[in-house]
């Protein structure tokens, strides 16, 4: 047996303090809200004490945001807010290093994740960006169109820094000013993210950090002065947000949970293919909207596909999110652990044929095996609900027709993915799948100018390409 | 075809199918899963950034040492820099005599005796290359007389190269009669049959070449002459060790796999050895299911196993030149 | 001499491509500008909602899987029908909406022409929506608009017709099925429209025209988990923000309402086009 020998990434690069604070009006200031405890979940040891926001905090942030917009950022010249922006891509690429170690500490997301997909997926977000900033006027939506003012932006833990990045990016490119908060159990990174938009010098207001609960959350998208919300999360949330928002005239984008069907048919490059479903479902502990939950494999190959699937799972290293050789990481909270391990019970009680990949487990912090359920059938919970972990639920198909039916028998619609090597067919496929990115013989494939978001309960709008900018103007 | 597959095989009834005609062999290359070069290419870079650290290192060195088939194919080798190359094999580092010997020596048919008998008694393997290697255009007889040198001469290992012609356009019978009857002048010696990837174009040929060597008796498959550029790379490995998993899930047989040409640094043999590791399973993790064709490779390996041992770097003046 | 009675038209719902009385039996008189009386009307109920819903359902792969050209023929034939009972309809906007007969005239004209600019759409909006994405690894990745859809559309309550083919031809041409509800006092417009597209090429189920009380209607719209956008044009103000709230559970897209019914006269832009639309990004690696 070759053991490799632990490789971990050193955690005095995240420069981790004590106490961090929130960012509003350009200063980093105490919040009126109580102070939250953020965790490593891969040690549940306190990582910092973060300050968190009151209602009074929120209006205060909403203002600046609102002086900022009218008095500089709004009327800023394209040109000159395109230059802002390349320099949070800059400096984001510069601190890198720091900024993976940080979100690998605070998520539990493997440093390989963090280091090669989200870290520079941020910073290629915001270059993409800043290049819009002059240009808005070539981007279809008419000749010069106008931002909204202030946009409230509420965001989850799964991509902490990433998502921060998609939606502050697009806001400021087409000239509105940001309040964002970032989830409770992983504040960090967006901290860090406000450090750099200070060492950027934006103008004070423009960007404004408040961490909090969902309290501050409801706050910030209830908030009069805010003229636009962004919300990326649980439909649940998403559901209680657009019923907040009714009525009021702000400009809404939801980006939800999903349930993806990966379809494999008998003609895949089998051996790509499991790796597809692999990534699909075990990328960052399957804490992915878009994962591909839903095995749907053609009958012909189930056996041998699944045979080849245990053994590439079994090899999947679970552990230390700071180790290099880490697969998979830590599940982000207590909380979360326990939702995933309700609905794997509710998989076994239902008559599915659970397979648990073997590897060794840390004895301390939140950890789940990777988990493949057989012999799924569509009225199980395990084939509807979203179980947001690394848990796989595998169905069979024998036709086209049949995996088309299966694939979009539920309200979700953010993500689908085909594994054939026949090119027909997979644009027969991809006509029907009702989804908003259809990944075909690749899954989980991001890019800042692929637009990105789901049909039906999986929200609405757009982030990223061209498509994206239309969240943030009035059009 | 012209000859019926070695009776020996006991090949489950779907492969010994397989090889009953030309067209049934065509069917079932052709039937074999695509690859699609993105997917592999991902996957082999992705594996390529574990981080091989401390004793986990120290074991990769010494047994990437062990798997490496010391070569030398060139038009101005000579009995001594055989005889030499063969003192290296059996002491890769004079200083340290706990460093193992490697696995093999690799050379033309004409130098093969001069290796024998510079290494008779250490257990070190004798390899030789074979029909008409690098570029395998001469005639089958021509071929089997090349064997049949080397293998008289005292190889216990011979590195066949196919057609490569011949596979390009599709005559895949005429390839497999090929490999079967070299292997039949082989007698006992081992037989790694070389695909030349650099010259097969698609990951999808690579994957029908490498079951057509196993499916006519491999012993092993390798990548490269070494002759050719692209030579080994670590996509192409990952499909080879993808072919002889499968080769063993449906046969029970375990074909070793040799990657060569372009393996240099330490640093690239533990991502082979990774590979190897995470896609095929630890049982081909030994120079019986493992090797490495490389020359330059084992000085690196041994100035690296220096520096994890003595906690500095080494240079190449402490390690010989041979 | 006695003048000749006239044969007095019924005027019921579309849906599915017939036209049944409500399921309720309910009528409701429709007067016009002046207060005299014009027609009865059908009053449709929940469940001819549901009906609506159905068919459009229904109708939804047809409609979204034929080509854009095939879908921009169809609805240019509705124009050249419209334009066929052009008479007809200047009549009833007149007499519902108290127009003159020029005014009314310049109406219907513009209602007409209006459908001939979204039948020229069909096959365009994806060439100006749709992107090839120059994505940083070696793939190709596309992005198409798809329309959304079943989409429940409040039909303007004003102008009877040229609002009515304002929110209606965007929402079809870009591939999606509607069930409409018809302005509440003026509705004979929009009967009359559905028997013009009864007897063009449209397939039936892609437009459903209900008749009678919208502050009824639009609830069972709303909240109905099988419609998957709403357009709330012609929503009575004080209910707007309830219906987008009910809309919200099943997250429904929403057009809101402007304060004030817009002025249709004015040329449109694209923006009814894009509201029922999703984007759909296509990934897939290049290699050998």
């Amino acid at each position: 047996m070759w053991e490799y020998a632990p490789a971990p990434e050193s955690r005095d690069i995240a420069n981790l303090r004590p106490s961090y604070r929130m960012f509003l009006d350009g200063e980093f200031v105490e919040g009126g809200g109580e102070p939250l405890k953020t965790v490593n979940p891969a040690t549940e040891e306190v990582l910092a004490e973060v300050s968190t926001a009151n209602s009074s905090d929120v209006d205060k942030a909403v203002k600046a945001a609102r002086r900022a917009h009218e008095r500089v950022w709004g009327r800023m010249p394209g040109a000159e807010r395109a230059k802002y922006i390349f320099r949070i891509a800059r400096m984001i690429a510069e601190r890198a290093r720091e900024l993976a170690v940080l979100e690998s500490l605070d998520n539990g997301k493997p440093i390989r994740e963090s280091r090669d997909v989200d870290v520079p997926t941020a910073s290629a977000h915001f270059f993409y960006h800043a290049g819009w900033a002059d240009k808005l006027g070539y981007a279809g939506l008419g000749p010069d169109p106008r931002p909204l003012g202030v946009a409230g932006q509420v965001i989850p833990w799964n991509f902490p820094l990433l998502m921060a990045a998609w939606k502050i990016a697009p806001a400021l490119a087409c000239g509105n000013t940001v309040v964002l908060k970032p989830a409770e159990t992983t504040p960090l990174t967006a901290l860090v993210l406000a450090e750099i938009v200070q060492q950027a010098d934006l103008p004070p207001g423009v960007v404004n950090i408040l961490p909090g609960a969902g309290d501050v959350g409801a706050e910030l998208v209830g908030h009069a002065g805010v003229d636009k919300v962004a919300f990326t999360g649980s439909t649940d949330v998403g559901k209680i947000i657009q019923r907040t928002v009714a009525g009021t005239g702000k400009k809404l984008t939801l980006e939800l949970g999903g349930k993806a069907a990966n379809v494999v048919f008998d003609d895949a490059p089998l051996d790509q293919a499991v790796e597809g479903i692999v990534n699909g479902i075990f990328f960052n502990q399957g804490h992915v909207c878009c994962a591909g939950s839903r095995l749907l494999v053609q009958e012909s190959v189930a056996d041998e596909l699944l045979a080849k699937l245990h053994a590439r799972v079994s090899t999947l290293r679970v552990g230390d999110p700071l180790d290099k050789n880490t697969d998979v990481g830590a599940i982000n909270s207590r909380e979360q652990l326990d939702k995933i391990t309700s609905l794997v019970e509710s998989g076994e009680a239902e008559g599915a044929q659970r397979w648990t990949s073997p590897c060794p487990l840390p004895e301390k912090g939140f950890f789940f095996a990777p988990t493949v359920f057989a012999g799924v059938s569509q009225a199980m919970r395990i084939a509807r609900e979203e179980i947001f972990g690394p848990v796989l639920s595998v169905l069979t198909f024998r036709t086209p027709d049949e995996a088309v039916a299966k694939a979009n028998n539920t309200p979700y619609g953010l993500s689908a993915g085909i594994w054939t090597d026949k090119g027909s067919r997979i644009l027969w496929m991809a006509d029907r799948l009702r989804a908003g990115v259809v990944w075909a013989n690749t899954f989980n494939r991001f890019d800042p100018t692929a637009p990105f978001g789901g049909y039906q309960e999986s929200g609405f709008g757009r982030e990223g390409g061209r498509a994206g900018l239309e969240a943030y103007l009035d059009v | 075809m012209a000859s019926p597959p070695p009776a020996s095989t006991g090949l489950p009834p779907a492969l010994s199918d397989a090889t009953r005609d030309e067209t049934s062999l065509r069917r079932f290359l052709h039937g074999l899963p695509g690859v699609d070069q993105v997917g592999v290419e991902q996957r082999a870079a992705g594996l390529a950034t574990r981080s091989i650290k401390k004793a986990a290192k120290l074991w990769a060195i010494d047994t990437a040492i062990g798997m490496v088939d010391l070569t030398t194919l060139e038009g101005a080798d000579t009995d001594g820099k055989v005889r030499s190359l063969c003192a290296k094999a059996r002491r890769p580092d004079p200083d340290r005599a706990e460093v193992p010997p490697v696995a093999a020596v690799c050379v033309y048919p004409d130098m093969v005796a001069t290796a024998v008998e510079a290494l008779r008694g250490t257990g070190i393997g004798v390899a030789s290359v074979a029909t008409a290697f690098p570029s395998g255009r001469s005639s089958v007889p021509v071929k089997i007389a090349d064997t049949e040198l080397a293998v008289a001469a005292g190889a216990t290992e011979v590195d066949m190269v196919i057609d490569r012609g011949a596979f390009l356009s599709g005559r895949y019978g005429r390839v497999f009669d090929e490999i079967v009857t070299v292997k039949h002048a082989c007698g006992d010696a081992h037989l790694k049959v070389i695909l030349e990837t650099g010259e097969l174009a698609t990951y999808d040929n690579v994957r029908r070449a490498s079951w057509l060597a196993m499916l006519a008796g491999a012993d092993f498959i390798k990548t490269s002459t070494g002759k050719i550029s692209p030579a080994a790379t670590l996509p192409v490995t990952h499909v080879m060790l993808q072919a002889v998993r499968d080769w063993h899930t449906a046969t029970g047989d375990r074909v070793g796999v040799k990657p060569a040409g372009g393996i240099r640094t330490t640093k690239d043999a533990i991502r082979y050895l990774v590979a190897v590791h995470e896609v095929a399973g630890e049982e081909w993790l030994t120079p019986e299911k493992f090797r490495f064709g490389a020359s330059s490779l084992l000085n690196d390996l041994l100035m690296q196993r220096r520096a994890q041992l003595d906690g500095h770097y080494s240079g190449p003046d402490y390690v010989t030149v041979d | 001499m006695s003048e000749r009675l006239t044969v007095a038209k019924t005027y019921k719902l579309y849906v599915g491509g017939k036209f049944p009385r409500s399921e309720s039996g309910r009528s409701y008189p429709v007067r016009d500008a002046k207060g005299g009386f014009l027609a009865n009307a059908a009053q449709a109920s929940r469940k001819d909602v549901r009906e609506a819903v159905v068919a459009a359902r229904k109708a939804f792969g047809g409609w979204s899987g034929a080509t854009a050209y095939n879908r921009g023929q169809v609805l240019y034939r509705v124009a050249e029908l419209l334009e066929g009972r052009r008479e007809q309809f200047v009549a009833e906007t007149s007499a519902g909406e108290g127009a003159n007969g020029k005014r009314a005239q310049a109406g219907v004209d513009a209602a007409i022409d209006r459908w001939v600019w979204y039948a020229g759409w069909t096959d365009k909006i994806a060439t100006v929506l749709g992107a090839a994405n120059p994505v940083a690894g070696p793939y190709f990745s596309f992005s198409v608009p798809e329309p959304t859809g079943v989409v429940g559309v409040l039909a303007p309550q004003a102008s009877s017709l040229l609002g009515l083919v304002s929110v209606l031809a965007p929402a079809i041409a870009t591939g999606n099925t509607v069930v409409v509800v018809a302005s509440q006092d003026r509705p004979l417009p929009a009967i009359t429209l559905s028997e013009v597209l009864a007897t063009s090429d449209v397939p039936g189920g892609v437009v459903n025209i209900l008749t009678g009380r919208t502050a009824e209607l639009a609830p069972w719209l709303a909240s109905h988990a099988d419609v998957n956008a709403l357009d709330l044009t012609g929503a009575p103000e004080s209910m707007s923000a309830e219906l987008e709230r009910s809309a919200a559970g099943t997250v429904k897209r929403v057009l809101r309402a402007r304060p004030t019914e817009p002025d249709w006269t004015a040329p449109p832009d694209i923006s009814r086009l894009r509201a029922f639309l999703e984007t759909k990004t296509v990934w897939h690696p290049k290699g050998t």
